[in-house]
């Protein structure tokens, strides 16, 4: 009985002090952050340290992404999507291979290209310095960064020349991997999921829609769109399908996408192909 | 510790915390509203832009995702904005002529304080579509009288291309070191002196690059806004509506610039502007009062100079240089006259001569100013400003008649700059020299001090 009495207090704080420690990795402090300055980062000749760029970031950034980088600044209440939660260390655009962290390229590309269709503007006033500084103080946010090393890159190989066949070939595979899903079968982001869509954190999120004209968030070279769907977008429903298609179907996909897109002007080499063949949208399948 | 250190020591503490519990900083808070973004991301301190807010004012208040249009806006979305500055201030004048007892008139210094208040700008500005935007700022001054400050539409990034943006109707003039978003208020300095120069007895009061001007602006800019170019074609109304003066008279502006990164200190910018024009100096009258819109006898000036902005840092530099030239008719006294007032200017109808000897005045000038970004909320500001007569239009003028020195010390804190509102604390120290100014023929000294709260919402 008394050996049962005294367990039960080392239980109970065993069970508080786990609860704590959990707690205490969860929520970061500004000390963490304290701890984490001197965090650098690399792309190029560039060199980024992340104490340099305390006011730049309290400048430009933390009215949406929030004083410890959790996505919770003063206006995240009035935007949508919301601002990124760099605690998490995930990102979208990454040119690695899902679930690993970006390159610090990937981040500095990210805050110069901007994202469409959000509130995150086209910060390429910046100069390049201030730039991978603040990759550098995106990356003291996460304690991902002291854990592990960012992913190696995909490889994209050589795009190789559009043709009528490759077209036809990339519609296949639009069906094949169900694309009309979630951004319907004439791209126009009306697939049958699409209105289900939620993010890792339980948000609503649309699909991109290939036919307003809009550019896609991580980029809009064929190189960009290639690289989308071979990583995935980590934090949102888009998969990665590098496991699902071979180099040269993407490329396939990649001009059958741009067949639905408007943005390049109209009279693309892939539009007119699509003319040409009288391309008709996929037809859904289960 | 004695009584009043202990007071002291507590409206210190005091004082820190209040600096302290205020909130973070965060300028037009209708585009901070619109976009979710703090006055910190445009603004080096607002109202100054720095390089990403002057990018958003280049592609037409658009950053130029897809949220630009504004559909996109909440339909309570009212993009106004109106600012007005409270103050104390001293003025104090070194050298004024007052009547004596005796009839005559004796110089003596008149100094005079209290409390005031600036004009009050509404400003208005957005887009009307995705790259059609615009600019309404109805201001007011003092007493309340208003006039139109800016009023234009932009169509902007034309055959999509930044390089093709136009702008139309009443606009500042595209200088690099804006004077309307300038960091000092008070009587003598709150305006750039090479910005508004005019020689004593000069009849030409067009060539004011810091004035907004009625006229047609086409500007380019890259993707990035480090190369920035644009022409404008105005009418020598100097900003003034209704063709107020000659019918055919039209200036036009020029600027450049480029803008380069320089590692760690940052991203400086060097550029020159240009300004040529002519204005009339020739009126009909009707009973002996010119008639507005009347005039011809269009003479020439010209303005030109360089502009750099070097960072070091938290410390900027802004240095603007200008070298003037008026035609000799304009340094005799022809030209401008005031609408409406009765004023009669010298007219130039035929037959007129210039007084013998009679050249065109010219002069040089520069400013250098200078600020401490301790952070976005408290910005530490010097300007040191000379102008130097170098030919006087008449035979006999003082060389130096007209040259001007001017220095202005600042410090302004904002605790709050938010996407809402902005609210400053300014305080300001300036002091002017005008050359041969006094009534007895010496230098004028004119300082102000002031102590007001700048706000905007």
């Amino acid at each position: 009985m008394l050996t049962k009495l005294l367990q039960r207090p080392l239980w109970v704080c065993g069970v508080a002090v786990l609860t704590l420690t959990a707690n205490s990795s969860a929520q970061l402090t500004t000390y963490d952050l304290q701890e984490r300055l001197a965090t650098e980062s690399h792309a190029g000749k560039l060199h980024g340290h992340a104490k340099d760029s305390a006011m730049n970031y309290r400048r430009y950034c933390v009215g949406c992404h929030g004083e410890l980088g959790d996505g919770n600044g003063e206006n995240a209440q009035w935007l949508d999507p919301k601002p990124r939660d760099f605690q998490l260390g995930i990102f979208k655009c990454r040119s690695t291979p899902t679930g690993t962290l970006p390159t610090d390229q990937d981040l500095y590309d990210t805050i110069g290209r901007g994202l469409d269709r959000s509130n995150m503007p086209v910060w390429n006033a910046l100069s390049a310095q201030d730039k991978i500084d603040l990759v550098a103080w995106v990356k003291h946010f996460s304690p991902r960064w002291e854990r592990e090393k960012a992913g190696t890159p995909i490889l994209i190989p050589p795009e190789p020349e559009v043709t009528p066949e490759r077209v036809k070939a990339g519609q296949e595979v639009f069906g094949r991997v169900q694309c009309w899903k979630c951004h319907g079968v004439q791209g126009m982001a009306n697939g049958p999921s699409a209105s289900t869509l939620t993010d890792d954190l339980n948000r609503p999120i649309l699909a991109y829609n290939f036919t307003d004209g809009s550019r896609p968030k991580c980029g809009n070279t064929d190189q960009d769109i290639y690289r989308i769907f071979m990583t995935g977008l980590d934090g949102t429903p888009m998969p990665s399908f590098s496991d699902n298609i071979k180099p040269e179907e993407a490329w396939d996909l990649v001009f059958y996408l741009r067949t639905l897109q408007p943005m390049n002007g109209f009279n693309t080499k892939e539009r007119q192909i699509a003319k040409q063949l009288g391309l008709k949208p996929v037809r859904p399948t289960q | 510790m004695t009584s009043p250190r202990r007071h002291f020591a507590g409206l210190l503490v005091l004082a820190f915390f209040l600096v302290g519990t205020l909130p973070q900083a965060n300028a037009l808070p209708a585009f901070a509203r619109k976009y979710g973004l703090r006055c910190s991301a445009c603004h080096e301190a607002w109202p100054m832009l720095n390089y990403f807010g002057q990018k958003f004012k280049d592609n037409g208040y658009q950053l130029m995702n897809d949220r630009d249009a504004p559909i996109w806006q909440n339909p309570s979305y009212w993009p106004v904005t109106f600012r007005i500055t409270p103050f104390w201030h001293r003025e104090s004048t070194d050298k004024v002529a007052v009547d004596t007892p005796t009839g005559g008139t004796i110089n003596r210094q008149i100094s005079s304080s209290g409390f005031d208040h600036g004009g009050l700008d509404i400003l208005s500005g957005g887009t009307l579509e995705k790259n059609i935007s615009f600019l309404l700022v109805p201001s007011s001054d003092e007493n309340g009288a208003f006039h139109m400050e800016s009023a234009n539409v932009r169509l902007d990034n034309l055959f999509r291309s930044p390089w093709f943006n136009l702008k139309f109707g009443k606009f500042e003039l595209d200088n690099i070191v804006s004077e309307k978003r300038g960091l000092t208020l008070s009587a003598n300095g709150g305006a750039y002196q090479i910005y508004h120069f005019i020689p004593a007895g000069d009849g030409n009061i067009f060539g004011q690059i810091g004035d907004n001007m009625l006229g047609l602006e086409w500007m380019g800019h890259s993707f990035n806004d480090r190369t920035r170019i644009s022409a404008a074609l105005l009418s020598t109304t100097d900003g003034s509506p209704d063709l107020s003066y000659g019918s055919n008279a039209y200036s036009a502006f020029f600027a450049a610039s480029q803008a380069f990164d320089v590692g760690k200190l940052g991203t400086d910018r060097v550029g020159f502007y240009a300004m040529v024009g002519e204005a009339p100096t020739t009126y009909l009258t009707q009973g002996g009062v010119p008639i507005a819109s009347s005039g011809i006898g269009n003479k020439s000036f010209h303005r030109e100079g360089f502009v750099g902005l070097f960072y070091f840092g938290k410390l900027d530099f802004q240095v603007v240089t200008q070298h003037g030239w008026d035609s000799e008719w304009f340094g005799a006294g022809y030209g401008a006259f005031d609408p409406g007032s009765g004023d009669l200017p010298l007219n130039n109808t035929p037959g007129t001569t210039l007084p013998t000897g009679a050249r065109a005045p010219t002069w040089n000038g520069a400013f250098v100013e200078t600020h401490y970004v301790h952070n976005p909320q408290l910005i530490f500001i010097q300007r040191s400003e000379w102008v130097r007569m170098s030919q006087q239009a008449l035979p006999g003028t003082p060389s130096d008649l007209g040259s001007i020195d001017n220095y202005v010390f600042g410090v302004r804190w904002m605790p709050i700059m938010t996407s809402r509102a902005g609210f400053a604390w300014h305080n300001e120290f300036s002091w002017i020299r005008l050359a041969g100014f006094a009534p007895n023929g010496t230098d004028l000294t004119s300082n102000s001090l002031m102590s007001g709260f700048d706000f905007d919402f």
